[in-house]
């Protein structure tokens, strides 16, 4: 059969399952276009590439499945780095697609050239550039299968317009990329592992990312109970145990909840399960968890010792792994222990003003939505004080409801990203959800960065709430200039800042302005329980800080507490 | 660290490529002896961009790269790649990181090679001796 370029990656994609990819066209990917034409394919026509890589980052963080996102050369190119550096970073399974001049024209500074290859290439899990169609059989399921084995990650596939114009015969059609299994590690590793939890006195879970992506939520959660072991997470990790669960010590780190921090210093033994140790969850390395001895499951064998040694490793699928320890424990009661983490996470309750005095209180907003929203419900953030305020206040009760850019903190992540994960639970992905909500939480400074995405919400009318937490600055930019930079605020303030609930219904969107001074919170339901999208622009006092905040560089302990409330409640 | 101070011969990106089978050794950089080194084999796919993913690799995780050789295998669909790198603790971190290349087949360590076979093959760290394999 005699196909073109175009078609044979169109055909390749179908058969891979793909129903849905975001990009934008431009000449260098225009046959391409020409062959979606016929396509049992849907695009979503963004209005900026960064955009088109965040809904497909949106529809792989819900799913677990790699996701397409397709632009042209150039500028279409440059403008998608920031969301494939991002899924690098966060392990996110995305295949970027971008199309180039022909090949007769790379290297003569032609019309809209740059090497995409090369500023790829360091952001990616791997990157291909097609030289001919016939390529195009082994490198899409291999695309696929790199993104989706292992530890995920984004695989950019750079396509010149010759090979998309070209024809060939095809004969036989590849099966479609499969993520490959990784090894087991031995029962040995395992046993001797179970013996080391066993004897620990005081271990604490450590997890991260990996263990959603895992699958292995529950068990995670088994074993903390099997070992009466508390258990932290990292801000990728959030909604792999419940926070109602009495072992639950919540987000470790930076912004963690001051018993968080301080259990960890007691801890004689750490296990970290798909967790990378990034500087935001450790504070000072040489300083974090000093007491503990530490064991890492992960199925990145780079990521071991890493950044800080381990005496035991195990390095394969966490969901295997503890299923093989759980066989091999009995359970255990650590009441001392347990009782100790009670008692600090007691002690240091995340402080926040009571609702009646202040309803838009960040902490206050967030609780309150953990309130109204079904626990399935999919939040969205952008990056910032109001991300740290979810983290820490927002009660992410299962896997995959949180998305949010944790590695490369990417403002304009939120918007984008909640219009995938609203795709991705569209009745033709499968994972039929319709008319489940998806909330973005931004802020007055991320939103701006990639509002152009409120266009495409209006055109695809899927149950996207907006929320804009407005203190008309960059909050966590002004927070350290006031913590760390002597209150030399620079560049943190916005004197002109859009009335953003006339901007939405600019783009054909409603929108809508809580008033402190009325009932904010009621009016706030009856929005998110209104169909459609929505922008809700909320108020927020602008010298509210994100607390308790190690400060960068130091260790976990030592803790910047909320001046005011700290004594209130001391 | 990677701007080569002493080019030696094709030091290209594409030095991997079926287009060009002659052996290649790039000294990258002339630290004076005494710096403890290793040297690391590395059994790649050979095709363009190979040599893009490993140099990139050293650039963007900071490990340092003094230099490299790299030489067909067979019927030229491997290379085997010779990188003399220093003898720090880090050495697991950058193996490990490598492995993870896809392009990258194999790593091993070559503990009988010194930084000499490669000073041995630079016409110009040799004083103008011509490249010689061994």
């Amino acid at each position: 059969m005699k196909i073109t370029g175009a078609n044979l990656l169109r055909t390749l994609l179908e058969r891979q399952g793909i129903r849905t990819i975001a990009g934008i066209p431009g000449g260098a990917i225009l046959p391409f276009y020409d062959a979606l034409h016929c396509s049992s394919i849907r695009h979503i026509l963004t209005r900026h590439e960064q955009g088109a890589g965040f809904i497909a980052q949106g529809m792989a963080r819900v799913t677990g499945k790699a996701a397409v996102c397709l632009t042209t050369s150039g500028p279409g190119a440059t403008n998608l780095l920031t969301a494939i550096a991002d899924a690098r970073l966060d392990s996110v399974p995305l295949v970027a697609i971008t199309g180039q001049v022909a090949q007769s024209l790379i290297g003569t500074d032609a019309f809209q050239e740059v090497d995409t290859y090369g500023l790829t290439l360091p952001v990616t899990k791997h990157n291909f550039l097609v030289r001919h169609p016939a390529e195009l059989l082994d490198i899409v399921p291999l695309a696929f299968q790199l993104a989706e084995s292992g530890r995920p990650g984004p695989v950019a596939i750079d396509v010149p317009k010759d090979v998309q114009n070209a024809t060939i015969d095809v004969v036989d059609w590849p099966e479609p990329g499969r993520p490959v299994p990784v090894p087991q590690c031995s029962d040995e590793l395992i046993e001797t592992l179970a013996r080391r939890l066993t004897t620990a006195r005081r271990p604490v879970l450590y997890l991260g990312g990996g263990v959603i992506t895992a699958g292995a939520s529950d068990l995670a959660q088994a074993l903390a109970h099997r070992l009466s072991a508390p258990v932290v997470c990292s801000l990728m990790a959030l909604g792999a145990v419940p926070p109602d669960d009495s072992l639950y010590m919540g987000m470790l780190g930076m912004h963690a909840a001051k018993g968080t921090n301080f259990l960890l210093e007691e801890a004689d033994l750490l296990l970290a399960i798909g967790a990378r140790f990034d500087d935001r969850a450790t504070g000072k390395v040489a300083e974090f968890c000093p007491q503990a001895t530490i064991a890492h499951i992960d199925i990145d064998a780079a990521e071991i010792g890493k950044i800080k040694p381990a005496f035991h490793s195990l390095v394969g699928d966490a969901a295997d792994i503890l299923a093989r320890l759980l066989q091999r424990l009995t359970p255990q009661q650590r009441p001392a222990w347990r009782a100790r983490a009670t008692e600090l996470r007691a002690a240091h309750r995340l402080a926040a003003p009571p609702r009646a005095n202040e309803p838009l209180h960040p902490v206050n907003l967030c609780r309150f939505l953990g309130e109204i929203l079904p626990p399935d419900t999919i939040v969205t953030t952008d990056v910032g004080q109001h991300q740290m305020w979810v983290a820490q206040a927002y009660p992410v009760r299962q896997p995959r409801t949180l998305l949010t850019s944790g590695g490369l903190g990417t403002m304009g992540f939120g918007l984008p990203a909640a219009i995938g994960a609203a795709l991705a639970l569209s009745p033709v992905e499968g994972l039929a959800a319709p008319g489940r909500r998806v909330v973005c939480v931004s802020g007055d400074g991320s939103i701006l960065m990639n509002i152009q995405e409120l266009a495409t919400l209006a055109e695809l009318d899927l149950p996207v709430a907006v929320l804009v937490f407005n203190n008309a600055q960059l909050g966590l930019v002004r927070q350290q200039q006031e913590l760390f930079y002597g209150r030399r605020y620079e560049a943190a303030h916005f004197t002109a800042v859009p009335d953003f609930a006339a901007l939405a219904r600019a783009f054909g969107i409603r929108g809508l302005r809580l008033d402190p001074r009325s009932d904010p919170l009621s009016e706030l339901s009856a929005a998110l329980a209104a169909p459609g999208p929505c922008v809700i622009e909320i108020p927020i006092h602008e010298h509210a800080n994100v607390y308790p905040m190690v400060p960068p560089g130091a260790a976990n302990r030592q803790m910047i507490a909320e001046p005011e409330l700290a004594s209130a409640h001391a | 660290m990677l701007e080569p101070t002493t080019a030696a011969i094709a030091p290209s990106a594409s030095a991997a490529t079926p287009e060009s089978p002659e052996t290649s050794c790039h000294l990258l950089n002339d630290k004076p002896a005494g710096v403890r080194t290793a040297v690391l084999e590395l059994r790649v796919r050979n095709h363009p961009g190979t040599m893009s993913h490993v140099t990139g690799l050293f650039a963007r995780r900071g490990f340092n790269l003094e230099a490299i050789v790299c030489v067909p295998v067979g019927d030229g669909a491997t290379s085997s790649m010779l990188l003399l790198v220093s003898d720090e603790p880090r050495l697991e971190q950058v193996e490990r990181q490598l492995a993870k290349l896809y392009d990258v087949l194999t790593v091993r360590q070559r503990p009988e090679l010194t930084r000499e076979f490669f000073t041995r093959l630079s016409p110009i760290a040799a004083n103008g001796a011509p490249a010689q394999l061994p």
